[in-house]
């Protein structure tokens, strides 16, 4: 099984270059992280995160065979050799396959992540119907990978100011949540030509996010409220 | 001035929206003026001069460019957003296709009303 991996030690290296590797490995039921894991017997010094293994720590996220994805859920079975692995595009890399992911989380924290209710909090806990929980479905789920953002053209023009498809989703999954009471301020905070409306819908979020997650239809229903807030 | 992010702009819905609406527009007197075309049995300069000879067909085509214009202008911003950084160059380009745009408008009228 061959490999082409991304390589770059800031220290040492003066720029970034690619690394074949081979494994004696059928592919068989193996994920994509199962290789890396070996290869990194092989040679130490390849740098990847990883924690859970299992898809839902997000940790693992990077750019194989040109598209985004979970190394831990990627069948080895599915991907074409020589399989290559970069990091994910769009963040400054720390080494290897690990990016700073700095800018991503700045944007996710812009949308205030958090329920904002001013009632006195009782005694048990804030009960929402069954109906209004399902309105929760398809949101809650993001791990916070980063794969969609850094799939997202808009993303690599404005990191700094478009909050990305994983904020956006995150930012409509509380004005969703029947039990904040945030609502005018989150749209006013996305009200701007770049933070929500750099959205072009590109779709590349909705192709890549390992979890099967809808960005692009969760940004379509914050400019829906916008609208019903408008008119 | 110190070096800081700066959004909160209030015009990205505004925006977003009338982009929307004059592509309405837009479709609708194309596929209009296709669907009148088709129905010509010849289409010779003295059909499109009966056609733009009435004020309502001239009122229309106005309706048309200017909706054109303006979904351009949003859309011409948006390259320049994304691919322009310094503000005072933006500023720049961002001036001269508004002007651009203002004076396509009364060319526009010029040609249609014959002045």
């Amino acid at each position: 099984m061959r490999f082409k991996i991304y390589r770059y030690n800031p220290e040492a290296d003066k720029a970034p270059y690619m690394q074949d590797y081979e494994l004696d490995l059928q592919a068989g039921d193996a994920m994509l992280l199962d290789a890396l894991m070996m290869l990194r017997q092989q040679d130490d010094s390849l740098g990847f995160r990883k924690s859970c293994r299992e898809g839902v720590c997000g940790s693992d996220a990077m750019n194989i065979n040109g598209r985004n994805g979970l190394a831990c859920i990627t069948p080895l079975s599915s991907l074409k050799q020589p399989i290559e692995i970069r990091p994910l595009p769009g963040l400054p890399v720390i080494r290897d396959l690990i990016v700073d992911m700095t800018q991503f989380f700045k944007q996710y924290h812009s949308i205030k992540p958090y329920l904002v209710n001013n009632d006195p909090p009782p005694e048990t806990e804030r009960l929402q119907s069954p109906k209004d929980r399902a309105e929760l479905d398809g949101l809650y789920e993001c791990i916070l990978c980063a794969c969609c953002t850094t799939a997202c053209p808009s993303f690599w023009w404005n990191p700094d100011k478009f909050v990305g498809p994983s904020g956006l989703l995150q930012a409509y999954r509380f004005l969703a949540d029947t039990r904040d009471q945030d609502t005018a301020a989150r749209l006013d905070n996305l009200e701007d030509p770049y933070r929500l409306f750099r959205c072009h819908t590109i779709m590349n979020c909705v192709d890549v996010c390992p979890k099967e997650l809808n960005p692009t239809e969760a940004i379509g229903k914050i400019k829906d409220m916008m609208v019903k807030r408008m008119v | 001035m110190v070096n800081r992010i700066v959004t909160g702009a209030h015009y990205g819905l505004r925006d977003w929206l009338a982009q929307r609406v004059t592509a309405a527009v837009m479709a609708v007197y194309v596929s209009a003026v296709a669907g009148w075309a088709l129905l010509q049995p010849a289409l010779g300069y003295d059909v499109w001069t009966e056609l733009f000879s009435g004020n309502m067909m001239r009122s229309f085509s106005l309706l048309f460019l200017l909706s054109l214009f303006y979904h351009a202008w949003i859309g011409v911003r948006d390259i320049v957003m994304d691919y322009v950084k310094p503000a005072s160059v933006r500023l720049l380009i961002h001036v001269s296709v508004i002007l651009a745009l203002i004076l396509y408008v009364i060319w526009a009228v010029q040609i249609l009303w014959g002045l």
